[in-house]
């Protein structure tokens, strides 16, 4: 079923000038796989790109059950230049988690608000 | 077998400034070299510092000094526990002096407090030699009038500081990891050239240095990730074996949590390539990281791998970037969110009108992630009704015209659609920065000790 990340996965922003990475961790070490195929790079540049993502390094850490995602040109310039209103982008993390992705609900956490039914 | 406690007080200038209080009772009852880290030097706070020397050479440390200092330091000293600090900022030497008349205002024993410094390369370096330095970003702002010039020192000089048997040592610039590596070299007798060790003693740091980012702060998100008693969160501490082991913690009868999902949320923040963390102590290596989690708020990291640091330094140069102004009004009820819109749209055309490019943001509808893109707002299909605010920014290289932000969202109280209310706004000066490489060798640190047989004693 289509699912957001949110329901899958956490995530935490960070930036560096004009370089925003945000980290996406499986909630359950078996939704990895499924991350793996569904976030990829392009997905990511696509759904940053109105913000000015011009590219998207993904890098696989298995061991942390997590990804982090390097997205570059987004900050509007940056802590220092941007004229948005989160110049940080604090709030990015979540604008990740909005993606939907073909997922099998059973890879859901325990109790989860997005189970079916 | 020594075990070293570090824990940290401060992850950010504008921290809560009673939260090392349960860290230092905490630390207290641990055995074994026990510090304590606060890390509150932003790139603009050290920026303002700098400005506040040039006008009195005598100052220039933090403006929070005071504030994050005089409510523990008793306390700290009470339990043997050291303070490693970079709210030194601009003047550490300086700022040495303040906290030794901190500790008499205090009615504490005398202390012995070391400063680094070195890290001012302007100290060593014109202007015009500064901006020939090779850029690693912002080459398009060095033009600009220099504010500050600092390279990153890492964690050798701050483990030189200590041993000098200072209670408190307070630095300008270095890396933030280089507060929890400095006191691991330190206290565990650590060789510097051990990269692997040189790694665990960086992840101290890197997860230590945002205080409580790494004990449920920053994360959480009710019905999906809750966090226990948030208004009272523990900050950190952290247990490093000599081996590098490191056991991460925070506080008994604090609020937060510890665990696998705070941990990897903070061991990636602000990483770019997890196998190559660069720093001037190592380049540290996060892919082979293992975390087990022995009891309830308690995880144990190992497996940091360490690689031969850059052979460069890098450092941060501040430059003046003109000011921004930025204001907000209010719209809510009935069709509000077309009031708005109509609102952004009218000091958006007067704006243009005077050859001006405001971003214009409507907060509650999606500014933060549409970030000024209006039509990419209007497409979430938003209730009329609402209560939103317009936000208007405008950057200028004088206040006068980064003012007109403010006064075009103000004049709507009068001249705009129905029922705006709530107007606040105002200016501010901008600093931008750039990234530029130095050689290690043309960077010096220097420690003065201030206090009982110091270079600087005032018994």
């Amino acid at each position: 079923m289509k699912l957001p990340l949110h329901a899958l996965a956490h995530a935490r922003s960070g930036d560096k000038g004009d370089v925003s990475n945000v980290s996406l961790i499986a909630c359950r070490a078996e939704a990895w796989e499924t991350l793996a195929r569904e976030v990829t790079e392009a997905r990511v540049r696509a759904s940053f790109r109105h913000l000015g993502a011009t590219r998207v390094t993904r890098h696989d850490l298995p061991n942390l059950q997590a990804f982090n995602f390097v997205i570059e040109g987004t900050l509007g310039g940056g802590v220092n230049r941007s004229l948005g209103l989160d110049r940080h982008g604090k709030t990015l993390s979540y604008l990740l988690l909005e993606m939907e992705i073909e997922a099998d609900p059973a890879l859901l956490p325990e109790g989860s608000p997005y189970a079916p039914g | 077998m020594t075990t070293v406690h570090i824990g940290c007080g401060a992850g950010f200038a504008g921290d809560r400034f009673d939260a090392a209080g349960p860290v230092i009772a905490d630390l207290a009852r641990r055995e074994g070299p026990r510090f304590l880290m606060f890390e509150c030097l932003a790139e603009r706070t050290l920026a303002l510092a700098q400005g506040e020397k040039r006008r009195d050479p005598q100052r220039g440390w933090s403006p929070f000094l005071d504030r994050y200092l005089a409510p523990h330091l008793g306390p700290a000293l009470a339990a043997g526990v050291r303070i490693v600090s970079n709210l030194g900022a601009a003047n550490p030497l300086g700022a040495a002096r303040r906290v030794q008349a901190l500790a008499r205002e205090l009615g504490l024993p005398p202390i012995r407090v070391a400063a680094l410094e070195g890290d001012d390369l302007r100290e060593t370096h014109s202007d015009a030699e500064i901006r020939a330095l090779p850029v690693l970003d912002g080459a398009e702002v060095l033009h600009q009038p220099l504010l500050a010039a600092n390279a990153y020192l890492g964690a050798r000089p701050v483990a030189e500081a200590l041993a000098t048997g200072a209670d408190v040592v307070l630095v300008g610039r270095t890396t933030d990891s280089a507060l929890a590596l400095g006191p691991l070299i330190h206290a565990h007798g650590w060789d510097p050239e051990d990269l692997g060790r040189m790694a665990a003693g960086t992840l101290a740091g890197h997860l230590l240095e945002c205080g409580a980012q790494v004990t449920g702060a920053y994360f959480a998100d009710p019905g999906f990730k809750d966090v226990p008693d948030l208004a009272h969160v523990g900050f950190p501490i952290a247990a490093i074996a000599p081996d590098g082991t490191l056991t991460l913690g925070k506080p008994a009868a604090t609020g937060g949590r510890v665990d696998r999902a705070t941990v990897t949320e903070q061991i990636l923040y602000e990483m770019h390539d997890p196998a190559a963390y660069l720093t001037p102590d190592c380049t540290l290596d996060v892919t082979a990281l293992r975390l087990t989690e022995p009891e309830p708020d308690r995880v144990v990291l190992s497996g940091a791998r360490g690689r031969p640091p850059p052979d460069t330094l890098k450092a941060t140069v501040c430059v003046e970037d003109g000011w921004l102004g930025e204001a907000e009004i209010s719209y809510a009820g009935p069709n509000a969110y077309a009031r708005a819109r109509l609102a952004a749209e009218v000091v958006a055309t007067r704006l243009h009108e005077r050859n001006l490019a405001p971003a214009l943001d409507i907060v509650g509808a999606g500014a933060s992630h549409d970030r000024g893109d209006l039509a990419r707002t209007d497409a979430r299909g938003l209730r009329g009704d609402g209560d939103y605010r317009v936000r208007a920014a405008l950057r200028a290289p004088d206040r006068d015209t980064a003012a007109l932000a403010v006064e075009e969202i103000t004049a709507l109280y009068c001249s705009g659609p129905a029922a705006g209310g709530g107007v606040r706004g105002g200016t501010t000066p901008q600093v931008a920065t750039a990234s530029v490489l130095v050689r290690p060798e043309a960077v010096a640190p220097r420690i003065t000790v201030v206090g009982p047989g110091g270079a600087e004693d005032r018994r």
